[in-house]
């Protein structure tokens, strides 16, 4: 390697005398940073998203790898965010992998002092059974004049405004059809 | 919005909370936007606008009614607009008493039940139209929220001044409201220097009206108020006022807080609404489907409502299917009714009193985020079983085994029966569906990985929760089974864990013909004959053509600025809504520069840059003819289509419950005595006289300087609502590790707080601790004479997650606004002392020596109505029910 190749090699060299004073692209290049590729372009596939925080909406290209989420970036598309993300939306990918999320289901029995674990299956079955058995104790079919209740107050439910659509509709159908109207979520509050 | 010539900014920091959104605040700045910001608090929206005023919170009327007043004082309303558009002119029942002329309370006002009968509100010659009887009925049922989409009912024959001189008529009543609403008053009341204030209502007045368009932007910092509601109409009619609704750069936009708030209210879990803005049915109001449709749409009303009838018969035979007939009036009976309040802080008092069995909590964590969070654990505590499903070991989940109440012995382990389930749920890019963003507008997400290990979405979670009860339930003779058998339940299902197909659910909200199964295009397709099933009719076209259009990706730059291709907005992709006011009387652009959507007489109808709000074909010279209803009542120049009378609502006949007019009330918990009437605090606001709540003494109440400062909260950029999804977030804990509180260099150096050490804060509900930032940002208000200190903390924190620490709304009692039963939590009174606050046993005892101090005793209430404010009681009887 001559000389000049290694004054070249020397970024501050080409900071100062070439086109990037800032020394924030072409003079901070490296052998090593030259050969890197961004997560997102190898990725199998891109799912158009949307930001899972505040009620902008910002459009978000989810890169998936191998069955992971790889990066999650602003959606230029989107007119609403033009591409743009806020630190919450950056940091949705951090929020889906991180250490501390919950994948399996925890059960405290009552009086208990620490989780137990618990089959999801079984978790299902026992919560239908606990909302049957809370509908048959509060059940109220009718008022002191004979109108008609249909209903339990012996059931309440909060939550909603990170739900989808689709499952707000169900969660309501299902909460109706049961008797169950104590349903309230964010919106109220 | 970045058509807008001036922008104002109350109640909302949208530069930290909505920052992408407020790339369009910057834009319209750049094309010579004037942008003003009035908050509490110096943030990083007020240091980018043109002019920042510190007000002191919870007197955002007196400020926003002084604007009215410096409107009509100078007559400075874009005149046309308000004649032809609103009911300015309309004249007012002889009957009716301005609460300017009795010491802050209307006409109307009954003291035994502290709600308003509203006959003597109504327009002259419909005094018994009102219909409202006493209104606490109303208020325990939160009816006020029905309006979300639609106005409430009034006669629309009505006797009109086109002069606007009638002593009577809604304008010259306007202008007598808030005569005492000026400069002078806003220095009294909210602390804002008039020569500020002129600033403000000079800029927004030169820059409204043919030419030119402004825009108001609040947020959760006007709702949470037990005026909440009367704060948006001051907003409202300053805009119609000035000729800003329905036009390009104007309207009122509320900013809000999660990716689908909308959504869960067009779409609702709320307990008094069915999906579409339909009432939930009411015991007594409405014993059959008829008289449920009836109040809904108001025979012989002008409107879209008309058609309540159709939208109510589809959204049952959605429900049950082939069980709903015309003959069993499409299975109304089985419908759940409401007998009074069912909201979640009754439900969270009853929970404390036993009377709840089972709860489940849906990515909501009230331990953290709702108010008077010692009230939400302990109510948590004592039930028989409780579902948590969250992407994260939330507070709500833990509080039996790490909560505050642990510690202070409240709580124990071994005594404490919940049996709690914690079912991990998917993220957002682990399942498909929509979100409604705060635009209306609908964006399909495509799933891009499967959920891990046990995460499911709650679509799986109730589908599958809904046929395992069906199951259970098989054979069952009991007639309050029959809605879960009835319920149509069958959507197809796909993937390993049977997944629900998020679009099949879809395409039932949209709605379809029931005969051949063809999805609707629009609501105007609904009929009340079975023939349609339409699971929640503002949705109508979602799914029209069987396209899914919430899922349109058309690039915004391949589009022009309104972006109509991408998503898809309610009601019928239309982007603005009323924008038939965009046009003149005559259909014509009202100007070249505003110009948005207008009639074209060559085609014979309306077209423009968005979606008509208005009947495609009916031009401006229609005219209704007598005794016409529904949509063909509405003349050709009555662009609030969805409002009984065609016009913007100056002056509110019914719909509000707490006064036709908004009127400044000092907050439930204020150090101030109401500067402009005898009545202190909302005489009709909703409070609970159960022994866990307390409501801190305000004058004139005795011992109210106990707790001599006032405290407001709000969101940090890096944090979302009560941490759950950022607390539990590396790069987001990192940006913001620490519960703080900001305080102003004279109030630290008052109480001897020091930069970076500690203080704690004591109300009558809790005392928390928090770090000291000795900051600028808040300066001591001058107040009638008097030094006013504010105070101000993120609500983020909580005990789980990565960054942990006290509670803000730990601090709140609960006391609601009377029209939505939104609690009062943007403000409260307490105490600020330097250290640490002390734990255990001694926690509480430092509480109850405030509470001593304060002289409160649990459970009793202050009074509504203020001692020695005169009020007589109204003679009407009516559905009063419930406690307050
Ligand atoms: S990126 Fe930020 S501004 Fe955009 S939706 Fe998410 S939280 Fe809101």
């Amino acid at each position: 390697m001559g000389l000049r190749d290694r004054l070249l090699g020397w970024p501050v060299y080409r900071q100062l005398t070439g086109t990037d004073p800032l020394g924030r692209g072409a003079a901070a290049r490296s052998p090593r940073s030259a050969a890197l590729t961004p997560r997102t372009e190898d990725a199998d596939r891109v799912a158009r998203s949307v930001c899972p925080y505040c009620a902008v909406g910002c459009g978000q290209r989810v890169f998936v790898t191998d069955g992971q989420v790889t990066q999650i970036e602003g959606d230029p598309d989107s007119p609403i965010s033009r591409g743009r993300l806020c630190p919450k939306g950056t940091a949705s990918r951090s929020l889906i992998t991180s250490p501390l999320r919950q994948t399996t289901v925890r059960y405290r029995r009552p009086y208990g002092t620490e989780w137990e674990d618990l089959d999801l299956d079984t978790a299902l079955d026992m919560i239908a059974d606990r909302v049957l058995a809370a509908r048959e104790q509060t059940w109220e079919d009718v008022d002191a004049e004979g109108r008609p209740l249909n209903r339990t107050l012996g059931i309440a439910s909060l939550g909603g405004a990170t739900l989808d659509n689709e499952e707000n509709y169900l969660i309501k159908k299902l909460f109706t059809a049961m008797g169950a109207l104590q349903i309230e979520n964010q919106a109220r509050i | 919005m970045a058509n807008a010539d001036v922008i104002v900014i109350q109640g909302s920091n949208m530069a930290e909370a909505h920052p992408v959104g407020f790339q369009w605040v910057m834009e319209a700045k750049r094309r010579g936007a004037k942008v003003f910001h009035i908050d509490p608090r110096f943030t990083r929206t007020s240091a980018v606008a043109d002019a920042y005023l510190p007000i002191r919170a919870g007197t955002d009327i007196a400020l926003l009614g002084a604007v009215v007043n410096y409107i009509l004082s100078n007559e400075l309303d874009f005149r046309e607009y308000v004649l032809a558009y609103t009911n300015a002119a309309t004249i007012v029942s002889d009957d009716f008493v301005d609460a300017e002329d009795a010491d802050g309370i209307f006409s109307g006002f009954d003291p035994a039940t502290a709600s308003y009968v509203q006959d003597s509100w109504q327009y002259a010659g419909h005094e018994r139209d009102s219909g409202s009887g006493l209104t606490a009925g109303e208020r325990e049922t939160a009816a006020g929220l029905r309006h979300e989409s639609h106005g409430a009912p009034v006669a629309h024959q009505v006797r009109r001044d086109e002069t606007l001189q009638h002593p009577r008529c809604v304008y010259q009543i306007l202008k007598r409201h808030f005569a005492r609403y000026t400069p002078e008053m806003v220095e009294r009341v909210c602390g804002v220097p008039r020569e500020k204030f002129l600033e403000l209502a000079r800029a927004w007045t030169q820059n409204s009206g043919r030419e030119r368009t402004g825009c108001l932007i609040y947020s959760v910092g006007w709702t949470q108020h037990t005026v909440g509601v009367q704060y948006i109409r001051t907003g409202a009619i300053i805009q119609l006022l000035l000729g800003n609704m329905g036009r390009p750069g104007g309207g009122v936009l509320a900013l809000r807080g999660h990716a689908s708030i909308q959504g869960s209210t067009d779409i609702p879990t709320l307990f008094n609404l069915l999906p579409g803005y339909l009432p939930m049915p009411h015991h007594a109001r409405h014993p059959d489907f008829d008289a449920w449709v009836d109040s809904i749409r108001h025979p012989g009303q002008k409107g879209f409502w008309g058609d309540a009838r159709a939208y109510a018969a589809s959204l049952l035979k959605a429900y049950w299917g082939d069980a709903a007939t015309e003959e069993n009036d499409f299975c109304y009976g089985h419908l759940p009714r409401l007998t009074g309040d069912h909201g979640t802080y009754q439900q969270v008092l009853n929970m404390i009193d036993g009377k709840v069995k089972g709860y489940f909590l849906l990515g909501q964590n009230p331990a953290v985020g709702s108010a008077h969070g010692r009230a939400q654990r302990l109510g948590m505590a004592n039930l028989d079983w409780l579902v948590v499903r969250d992407l994260f070991m939330i507070e709500s989940a833990t509080f039996w085994q790490r909560g505050p109440e642990v510690a202070t012995g409240e709580i124990v382990p071994q005594e404490c029966a919940t049996e709690v389930f914690f079912l991990p749920a998917a993220s957002h890019v682990e399942k498909e569906g929509t979100f409604t963003q705060t635009q209306r507008l609908l964006q399909w997400r495509e799933k891009a990985v499967d959920p891990p290990g046990d995460a499911r979405s709650e679509l799986w979670f109730f589908y599958h929760l809904g046929r395992r009860l069906r199951q259970k339930l098989a054979g069952s003779t009991l007639p309050r089974d029959r809605a879960l058998l009835d319920l149509t339940w069958d959507y197809p299902t796909h993937g390993r864990h049977d997944e629900p197909d998020a679009e099949a659910v879809l395409r039932e909200i949209n709605g379809y013909d029931t005969t051949t199964g063809r999805p609707l295009s629009a609501f105007t397709e609904a009929r009340d004959d079975g023939t349609t099933a339409v699971g929640c009719w503002i949705y109508t076209g979602v799914y029209a053509d069987g396209v899914n259009q919430a899922a349109r990706r058309r690039p915004g730059h391949e589009q022009d600025w309104v972006a109509a291709e991408w998503g898809w907005a309610w009601p019928a992709n239309r982007r603005l809504l009323y924008n038939r006011a965009s046009a003149d009387p005559q259909g014509r652009p009202w100007s070249e520069r505003k110009r948005y959507v207008w009639w074209d007489a060559d085609l014979g109808r309306w077209t423009g840059h968005d979606v008509p709000d208005f009947e495609l074909t009916k031009p401006p010279s229609y005219r209704p003819p007598e005794g016409a209803t529904g949509p063909a009542a509405l003349a050709g120049d009555d662009p609030f289509v969805m409002q009984a009378d065609g016009k913007g609502w100056l002056y509110a006949p019914s719909g509000v419950l707490d006064g036709p007019l908004p009127t400044h009330y000092e907050p439930a918990e204020s150090p101030v005595r109401n500067p402009l009437y005898g009545q202190q605090a909302n005489p009709t606001r909703k409070m609970y006289d159960h022994p866990v709540n307390s409501t801190n003494p305000s004058p004139p109440q005795q011992h109210d300087q106990v707790f001599p400062y006032v405290f407001t909260v709000s969101r940090l950029t890096e944090h979302h609502t009560a941490g759950g999804m950022s607390r539990t977030v590396a790069p987001l804990a990192e940006l913001q590790p620490e519960m703080f509180v900001e305080v102003s260099p004279e109030l630290a150096e008052l109480v001897g707080l020091t930069h970076l050490g500690w203080a704690h804060l004591i109300s009558a509900r809790a005392a928390i601790e928090a770090r000291v930032l000795v900051t600028d940002r808040l300066v001591p208000l001058s107040v009638d004479g008097r030094v006013i200190h504010q105070v101000w903390l993120p609500y983020h924190f909580g005990f789980e997650g990565l960054v942990t620490g006290d509670s803000a709304n730990d601090l709140f009692g609960i006391t609601l606004d009377p029209n939505v039963l939104i609690q009062e939590s943007k403000i409260g009174t307490c105490d600020v002392r330097p250290g640490r606050r002390p734990t255990g046993v001694a926690l509480g005892e430092l509480v109850q020596d405030y509470r001593t101090r304060a002289g409160i005793v649990p459970g009793v209430l202050p009074p509504a109505v203020t001692p020695g404010v005169p009020v007589e009681p109204s003679g009407s009887t009516g559905d009063a029910e419930g406690n307050r």
